[in-house]
């Protein structure tokens, strides 16, 4: 690992097998993404072998093996939000993108995950769009963003 | 640094702080938590700026945490020179202008979207905030700086008696810190309720060169975020409980292990973090005591297990967050194999007062087996949502009714504890809220979810809703928990269904005894706790998804049919643009029809129908 992005993270750590997980998360925060060359790279840096990384990469939801979509859709499934119709929101998402959770549309504009608590209760259901928090949603309020947001 | 320099500097931020309150300018307050932001509170901010450079006029903005009634946020709050600091409610970028306007122009208080006032006299036509039925009955300890001081200037916090819990800890030997914690009978707000005290007893006992502390920061609840606005609201609190735990249990690093969904959380500890080092409350020798202790951050990555405490150390060790067995519990062996407790945002950021005021002044709140305060996050059908702080020993309808303002339909249950807990119905209400008592009735106190529901909530459905997530959630190591969790989503399913048969009560009842018993952690353990609970004080409801085929609340999309009442539909078309199936036709000033063949149960129709005045509830979900 000489030059990159890579190198700059190698700097900020010491090596320790405790910076595993911090590592992932800075390579996912250059990336979006784990690539399996990083995997590679990191593997002999850290001295754990490339399958045991993936074994803790995996464990975590946080971590992503493929790119994303353009844009990222998050519906919140918090009890609040289940209670409250988060569902229905996730149904209309799938609808109209045409994808389940955790998949990216056809064209690469979206990709949609589900989530479980964003901390946002009192104001359920949740839907975010990129770093944008939508509260108190219904069915016809997500649809508008939606619209509005294919046409910008 | 030492003590008495410390004190120099909180006379200046006492200064600092007087001035801030005897502003010369007018001063605007705007609830700037998560909350507050997912409620558009960044828009209110963006149109008060450019209003205010418009008019050019001369006022200081400042973000402050939460207060708590998120049902009304985003909260605005104005403070005229001379004047109180006055409230007012879910301020839009649309209407902060003419508030502002009535407010700097007219000099007249805003009456369309007033809440109260915070002064100590009388306001003409203005109620006072903290009487507000939702803050009246409220007890604030631990949540006392949130949303009265900008969390991230340390002046604000150290002017209101900031450090000096710690300034006391370090002038006595650590059992008596540990005598004072012992006798304030605070005992663990994550959930569990173990006595504080006695796991740090058994840490510092310990023989070892090194101890570590740990913050459990990972709020994983659904439903519950007390942590993530005490931190965003006055994350001080937390660093300096921190400290008080650290000089008792002997511990020389600390770790905040934070959910990663917390971004803004993230940021305000870190910045903080990054003042008291700068001031000499972090690292070498503190305050001359010769004590030393340093924090640092690790974020979680998404794993509901890594609550547990050995999960949460595998975690921070760079491991997959699964949890061992204990004994040896990690107050003998933790992190690295060295003594370790991990304590929960709540308890630390409880211990400052605690320090600061005395055990006896703290016990004076709760009840015999459970003192002080609990914050709880009350979220669901309930009529004012929002973060809350209570002492023990309060009732669930006290909670509900008064502060939550009750809910709109009839009240059900509430749901206590996330999903370790359990639903507790009608029968409940007067049931003071304690660690035994919640225990009793088949649930936990948890970290602080109160998730109410009401009629139009199904009690299978939440049942399944809360086993799908630990089933998700379970990191597979065991046997019970991994493999019995996914049995009792797939039987809990079947009924939602309508497929479910009489032995499937049977099935779940003893299913979920086995991996209550049989499990390794407390994931595992309490899991089953929503199923039972439900079957106990619900069972008529799993009987009339069995029996019936019915859902009575009519949620269960399998047991349900939309249908159009042609008394009320009065031909609008509005149902007939949002269909997307195309299942509702009919021309315009006739009555629609409904064809349940196309119809995929979206509720599309349902909520436009709502929204029209004429009509009403043309349309209705049936079961």
């Amino acid at each position: 690992m000489k030059k990159g992005p890579l190198a700059e993270i190698e700097l900020d750590f010491k090596g320790d097998r405790s910076d595993l997980i911090p590592v992932l998360q800075r390579i996912q925060a250059v990336y979006d993404y784990l690539p399996k060359e990083a995997i590679q790279k990191i593997a002999r840096w850290l001295k754990i072998s490339e399958n045991e990384i993936y074994g803790v990469a995996t464990f975590y939801a946080q971590f992503r093996f493929i790119p994303r979509g353009q844009h990222h859709l998050r519906v919140c499934l918090g009890t609040a939000c289940h209670v409250k119709g988060g569902e229905q929101m996730l149904d209309v998402l799938k609808r109209r993108l045409e994808v389940n959770p955790g998949e990216t549309t056809q064209d690469g504009k979206y990709d949609l995950e589900r989530v479980f608590c964003l901390g946002c209760c009192a104001l359920a259901p949740v839907v975010t769009l990129d770093d944008k928090t939508y509260a108190q949603m219904s069915v016809l309020k997500l649809q508008g963003i939606l619209d509005e947001h294919k046409k910008a | 640094m030492n003590t008495k320099k410390l004190r120099e500097r909180r006379k200046q931020a006492e200064k600092e702080w007087s001035k801030f309150q005897n502003n010369r300018r007018p001063l605007i307050y705007v609830g700037a938590g998560s909350c507050g932001l997912a409620a558009g509170a960044s828009e209110v901010i963006g149109a008060l700026e450019a209003y205010v450079k418009d008019k050019k006029q001369d006022v200081d903005v400042v973000k402050v945490g939460c207060i708590g009634p998120c049902y009304l946020e985003p909260l605005v709050d104005i403070r005229m020179p001379g004047q109180p600091r006055i409230s007012y409610s879910n301020v839009t970028a649309d209407n902060v202008t003419r508030l502002l306007h009535s407010f700097l122009e007219k000099g007249e208080v805003y009456k369309p979207r007033l809440v109260g006032h915070f002064g100590t006299e009388k306001l003409d036509g203005v109620p006072r905030f903290f009487e507000h039925p939702m803050l009246a009955p409220q007890v604030r300890i631990v949540l006392r700086n949130c949303g009265m001081i900008d969390p991230e200037n340390l002046d604000h916090y150290l002017a209101r008696d900031g450090y000096k819990g710690l300034e006391k800890t370090l002038a006595m030997p650590w059992k008596d810190v540990l005598e004072v914690v012992k006798n304030s009978g605070i005992r663990g707000r994550g959930g569990a309720g173990f006595p504080t005290w006695r796991k740090w007893l058994v840490c510092r006992e310990t023989e070892s060169a090194e101890r570590y502390l740990i913050c459990n920061a990972d709020e994983g609840d659904p439903g519950a975020f007390m942590n993530r606005s005490l931190i965003e609201g006055d994350p001080h609190a937390l660093l300096e409980g921190m400290l008080i735990a650290a000089y008792t249990i002997g511990a020389t690093q600390g770790y905040i292990y934070i959910r990663a969904e917390y971004p803004l959380a993230v940021e305000r500890l870190k910045g903080a973090i990054a003042n008291i080092r700068e001031l000499g409350l972090l690292g070498e020798n503190i305050l001359g005591s010769g004590f030393s202790f340093d924090i640092k951050i690790k974020e979680g990555a998404g794993a509901f297990v890594c609550g547990e405490e050995t999960a949460l150390i595998g975690s921070i060790e760079g491991r997959r967050g699964m949890p061992r067995t204990r004994p040896p519990f990690p107050a003998l062996s933790g992190l690295w194999g060295k003594p370790t407790i991990i304590n929960n945002v709540e308890t630390l950021g409880t211990l400052p007062n605690i320090l600061r005021n005395g055990a006896d002044w703290y016990s004076q709140y709760g009840t015999e087996s459970s003192k002080g305060t609990k914050t709880f996050s009350l979220v669901g059908k309930v009529r004012r949502t929002g973060l809350i702080e209570v002492p023990l020993g309060t009732t669930l309808r006290k909670v509900i009714f008064d502060i939550g303002g009750g809910l709109v339909k009839e009240f059900k249950a509430v749901q206590t504890g996330g999903p370790s807990g359990g639903c507790l119905g009608q029968e409940f209400l007067d049931t003071p809220i304690d660690y035994e008592n919640l225990a009793a009735a088949g649930s936990i106190m948890g970290s602080g979810g109160l998730i109410v529901i009401d009629r139009d909530t199904c009690i299978v459905d939440t049942a399944k809703y809360y086993l799908s997530f630990t089933q998700a959630e379970s990191c597979g190591k065991c046997v019970p928990c991994r493999v019995g969790t996914r049995h009792l989503v797939n039987i809990l399913t079947k009924i939602c269904k309508g497929q479910g048969e009489i032995t499937d009560i049977g099935k779940l009842e003893n299913l979920s005894k086995a991996v209550k018993g049989a499990s390794l952690c407390g994931l595992g353990q309490t899991a089953p706790n929503p199923v039972l609970s439900a079957l106990k004080y619900f069972r008529e409801e799993f009987l009339a998804h069995i029996v019936n085929k019915r859902c009575p609340a009519a949620v269960c999309r399998d047991l349900v049919v939309y249908r159009i009442i042609k008394e009320k539909c009065t031909g609008c078309q509005r149902c007939v643009q949002v269909c997307p199936t195309g299942a509702i036709t009919g021309p315009r000033s006739e009555v629609h029809n409904l064809d349940e063949s196309k119809c995929i149960k979206c509720r599309s129709c349902y909520e436009i129908c709502r929204f029209d005045a004429i009509a009403g509830d043309a349309i209705i979900i049936e079961s």
